[in-house]
Parts: C-alpha cells; sequence; structure tokens
C-alpha cells in the first residue's frame, strides 16, 4: 500500500511551465523530510524526465508514488518515442534543437544522468508509440 | 591527491566584489557559499555536486532558476550586466532563490571571486587525463 501518490501533467513544448512539476515534488519531499542527498537525486531525474518529455515527447503525466521502502517516478509521453534506447543512453548523444540549447539543454546527458541517479530505471519507448520512463529509489537502507 | 583549500564568500562579498545588483534576497546576503561554478549549460548543472554553491551564468531565461532550485544553488549571478524578465524574478522570489546581476563578464567574475579564494567544486586536484 503506498503512503503517498501523486499525480503531475505535464504539457509537451511549454517551456514556461517545464520543471515545475519537479520542484513540487522536490518541496513535497523536502516537506516529508527525506534524506538532502535522496531529494537530491529524485528531484534530478524528476526534472531531467519533465525537461525529456517537454522537449522530445508528447503530453503525459508524471506519477508519484511513496512508500516506506521505494519511491518511484513514473514519467510517460505519447510522443515520438526513442529509436534507439541504448544510443540515448549513451553521454552526449543528442537530438535536441537549437531552441533546447538556447534553453541550456540538449547537451545528451538527460537519459545518462538519470540512470546515474536512480537506484533502477526502466525504458519503455517504441518508435511512434511514446515513451514510459519508471525510475526507482530505495528509501533508508530497505 | 591534493585537497584544494577553499574559502567561504557570504553573498555580501559577492555582491561587492562584482559590484552587482541584487534583484531578489536582499534579505539573504549573509548567506555563506563554499564555490563557485560558471555555466550555460543547465544540463551541466544536473550532473556532479552543486549544492550550496554560487552560479555564474551569461543564460538568462526561466529555466536557469528551475535548474538551480533542483540543484540547490545557494544563489545565481547573472553576468554581463543582464536584466531578467518579471517571470525570472517571480521564479526566483517564489523559490527564495537570491538573484544578482554583474556588469563584469563571466571570466572577469570568475577571477574576481577566486582570486578572493573561491574554489571551485572541485574537491581535490584532479588527476591529469592523458591523451590515449
Amino acid at each position: 500500500m503506498a503512503d503517498l501518490v501523486k499525480l503531475f501533467n505535464i504539457t509537451a513544448r511549454d517551456f514556461a511551465k517545464a520543471g515545475e512539476s519537479s520542484l513540487q515534488i522536490q518541496s513535497l519531499l523536502k516537506s516529508i523530510g527525506f534524506e538532502p542527498d535522496l531529494i537530491r537525486r529524485i528531484s534530478i531525474c524528476a526534472y531531467e524526465a519533465e525537461m525529456n518529455a517537454v522537449m522530445h515527447g508528447g503530453d503525459g503525466e508524471l506519477l508519484l508514488t511513496v512508500d516506506p521502502k521505494n519511491i518511484v517516478l513514473e514519467v510517460s509521453d505519447d510522443g515520438p518515442g526513442i529509436k534507439d534506447v541504448e544510443l540515448a543512453l549513451r553521454e552526449g548523444y543528442s537530438t535536441a534543437t537549437p531552441e533546447h540549447r538556447e534553453m541550456g539543454f540538449g547537451a545528451g546527458m538527460g537519459l545518462p544522468n538519470i540512470n546515474k541517479n536512480a537506484d533502477s530505471l526502466a525504458i519503455n519507448s517504441l518508435d511512434g508509440r511514446g515513451t514510459h520512463l519508471r525510475i526507482k529509489f530505495k528509501v533508508g537502507d530497505s | 591527491m591534493n585537497d584544494i583549500k577553499t574559502k567561504t564568500l557570504s553573498l555580501t562579498d559577492i555582491k561587492d566584489l562584482l559590484h552587482a545588483k541584487v534583484i531578489v534576497g536582499e534579505d539573504k546576503l549573509d548567506i555563506l557559499v563554499k564555490a563557485g561554478t560558471a555555466s550555460d549549460l543547465m544540463s551541466d548543472m544536473l550532473t556532479g555536486q552543486n549544492n550550496n554553491v554560487v552560479l555564474l551564468s551569461g543564460l538568462c531565461n526561466v529555466q536557469v532558476i528551475r535548474t538551480s532550485v533542483i540543484a540547490g544553488v545557494a544563489a545565481v549571478v547573472l553576468v554581463r550586466g543582464k536584466q531578467p524578465t518579471p517571470e525570472i524574478i517571480a521564479q526566483a522570489r517564489e523559490h527564495g532563490l537570491p538573484l544578482l546581476s554583474t556588469p563584469f563578464t563571466m571570466f572577469t567574475s570568475c577571477g574576481r571571486l577566486f582570486s578572493k579564494g573561491l574554489r571551485g567544486v572541485e574537491e581535490k586536484v584532479p588527476t591529469t587525463v592523458h591523451s590515449r
């Protein structure tokens, strides 16, 4: 049974709002009182995933689930999907546009950085059929 | 490996050294920062330890604020006299993130802070990378 479940909407190409859900998640986790380093890792993953969905994906959702043992972020969008997941996980590989780069993104570090900060990452994506990320963090030593 | 000796600076020190204008956070100038970083690449700000550092940036958009809050940055200084939009100011205020603007360039700003003892985020002198 989950202690907390919270759903956030993601709107494709809405750069004015992009990242706000992740900031809410950070603030929520701080108010619950988790370890600062765990909050840092979760916030970074949420933000990278949210920015990826806004920049590359389609409309979607970010679902936060907190239970005593795990914190899980599920990020899904109905965008074009990732053509080559293995390639997308390689540092420096990027399909960013000049617009993304002007905002300071598109260095090809998003998915690799999620992979580095999460305890586990599952990517489910098919070309043309959207993307679903399941990013899991262990709480404490459990 | 050699440890890097660091000195903390307060936001008041940083404001004075950079002849900066405080846009948000006039009440937080006693905050101490342990290191500095300079970047226009927000992707880089999300990798590595940027907790409690001052960020110098030439990028002036809302993502600088959001990325800084996510990364745990203590304060943001916009270089080259860049003036933030009302949206950027509102975001900084909402998240309690001090925001300053300096007329100096990025290079000069870094140099002025470094010369007073502030160092980068590296805790040790890294091993030399040899080309293969």
